[in-house]
């Protein structure tokens, strides 16, 4: 299969940039044009919530690549203009400055955007987090002394917390479940999370959500579901993500939460790709379909679909991987999880240093670590090969992972051989 | 240039690495496939030690993003990381393993 000569890649962040890095990389020598609707070199965004948003880190540190790279490697970027619609039939991308571009495939990285509250007010002091001008706006915002009101209990809710806390804010984070992260992980795991935050001196508002954010001319405090009011100088919502699936849906692309591809990237449309946040793909290693807002998959499924556009056939199969960083505390998980998941530790979560582990008829699907991320790293092959696995010894910390690792891992093969 | 002791042979087994610090540098050392080797171990996409990694293939692996680096050249093995680490001379010098540092450059 030939990609042909022109590859229109649309959404020019980490998934694009590096889907356009990979086809240089892979030999691709047509033409590629990356079309983003920020004004901004593609960016990562993990430290947008952290070291961006504390001054700790320049804004350009998150750039995926310099300027210079696209110029050397002949990308061409078409920053700043969006996107409007996809002529399939004709293989053209209109674009917000009224340019057509033609293509012989088409890759979607459009990513996510913030989830909006409904009802919630355009307010001063109302901010959410995605883009890195959203990350400029909060930074100027957080003034030390502060009353900041997280509505959220999610990963992006609680990293901004943390960081709030640092800068010397009075945090409080209000969850309308009962328990933080409550759609990623299991439950004993939130609660080390929770434990980690309150210890912290965040105030826990769980089990009720924020129904009406309140202010005149700017924002004055949040009003809970009880009909408690949160006096607030600075709200950040933090209640999810959507995917941007409007365009490739428009042109008539499958799409059940996320842009439907198969192993290899390909939507339903005819030379049209998908990568990234905005898709929804099947884990050849977890059985099931998924849609994932990770830093991994973001820059790992945009590499599988540019190595595909070369005609390498090769699916798209990991162990999902995600981390937060939240006060002294790196959590890196693998694998997922729900939130009934029962939980057994290796060493004390308590004591900041552990790693959880559930399982599924005898098999690990999720681990995750509390400051073991190296550690943790070797769990990733136990749910990669689908080794049965003994629990006892896992939790068990005279026993060495790596050992443990190897012997699971030797036994999985064996009958296969 | 100078041979800087770092580590007992013996204390690393294949697949393990230490973090150490020699004349004002970081690096790690590790051993693979009964081998000793040396690098940088400042991650070169941002700030981590490698040496809180772990060793598989060939490479160190960062243990913040997965960046892999060769073990032998330092040479980066695709993304995120894209620049090099420095490697070192090693050899086992009487059960010990020496590093070679050039004392001049910080």
């Amino acid at each position: 299969m030939s990609a042909g000569r022109r590859i229109v890649i649309v959404g020019a962040a980490q998934a694009g940039a590096r889907c356009a890095e990979a086809l240089r990389a892979e030999g691709f020598a047509g033409r590629i044009v990356l079309v983003g609707d920020e004004k901004h070199l593609p960016y990562e965004r993990p430290a947008l919530s952290k070291a961006v948003l504390l001054g700790e880190a320049a804004p350009e540190s998150t750039e995926v690549h310099p300027r210079a790279f696209y110029d050397e490697k002949s990308i061409e970027l078409r920053l700043g203009v969006r996107a409007e619609a996809i002529a399939t039939s004709a293989q053209r991308v209109l674009l917000s400055d009224g340019a057509w571009l033609t293509y012989d495939r088409l890759v979607l990285c459009t990513g996510s955007r913030a989830r909006p509250l409904a009802g919630a007010p355009d307010l001063p002091g109302v901010h959410t987090l995605r883009t890195l001008d959203d990350c400029a706006a909060l930074a100027r915002a957080l003034a030390p002394g502060a009353r900041l009101v997280v509505i959220g209990g999610g990963f992006i809710g609680l990293e901004v917390a943390s960081s709030a806390v640092k800068r010397g804010l009075a945090v409080a984070v209000v969850e309308r479940q009962d328990s933080l992260l409550e759609r990623v992980v299991p439950r004993a795991v939130a609660a080390q999370v929770e434990r980690l935050h309150r210890l912290n001196g965040v105030d826990l508002h769980l089990g009720r959500g924020a129904q009406r954010i309140l202010g005149q001319d700017r924002v004055t405090g949040v009003e809970l579901q009880d009909g408690s009011v949160l006096p607030a100088d600075l709200v950040v919502i933090g209640i999810g993500i959507v995917p941007n699936t409007e365009l490739g849906e428009a042109a008539g692309a499958r799409s059940e939460d996320g842009l439907v591809v198969d192993e290899y990237g390909r939507t339903t449309l005819a030379n049209v790709w998908a990568a990234g946040d905005v898709t929804s793909h099947p884990n050849p290693i977890l059985g099931r379909r998924v849609r994932l807002e990770s830093w991994q998959n973001a820059q790992n499924q945009a590499i599988a679909v540019a190595r595909n556009l070369v005609g390498q056939e090769r699916r798209y199969a990991e162990v999902p991987w995600f981390w937060s960083d939240q006060f002294d505390a790196n959590i890196q998980m693998y694998g997922l999880a729900g939130p009934g998941d029962a939980v057994a530790w290796r060493g004390d979560p308590a004591g900041g240093k552990a790693i959880g582990f559930a399982f599924a008829g005898g098999r690990l699907v999720f681990a995750v670590g509390f400051n073991m991320g190296g550690e943790l790293r070797l769990a990733r092959r136990l749910i990669e090969t689908g080794a049965e696995v003994d629990a006892a010894a896992l939790c068990d910390p005279a026993r060495k992972l790596k050992d443990i690792v190897s012997a699971a891992a030797a036994s999985a093969v064996a009958p296969a051989a | 240039m100078a041979w800087h002791p770092v580590a007992e042979a013996e204390a690393l087994s294949d697949d393990e690495v230490v973090g150490v610090k020699i004349a004002g540098k970081d690096i790690a050392v590790c051993r693979a496939g009964g081998e000793y080797f040396a690098l940088g171990n400042v991650c070169t996409h941002q700030f981590a030690l490698l040496s809180d990694g772990v060793i598989e293939d060939g490479c160190i692996e960062c243990p913040i993003h997965q960046g892999r680096f060769d073990l032998k050249t330092g040479q980066p093995k695709g993304p995120p990381v894209s620049k090099a680490v420095d490697v070192y001379k090693v050899r086992v010098d009487g059960g010990r393993v020496m590093v070679e540092l050039d004392e001049g450059s910080p």
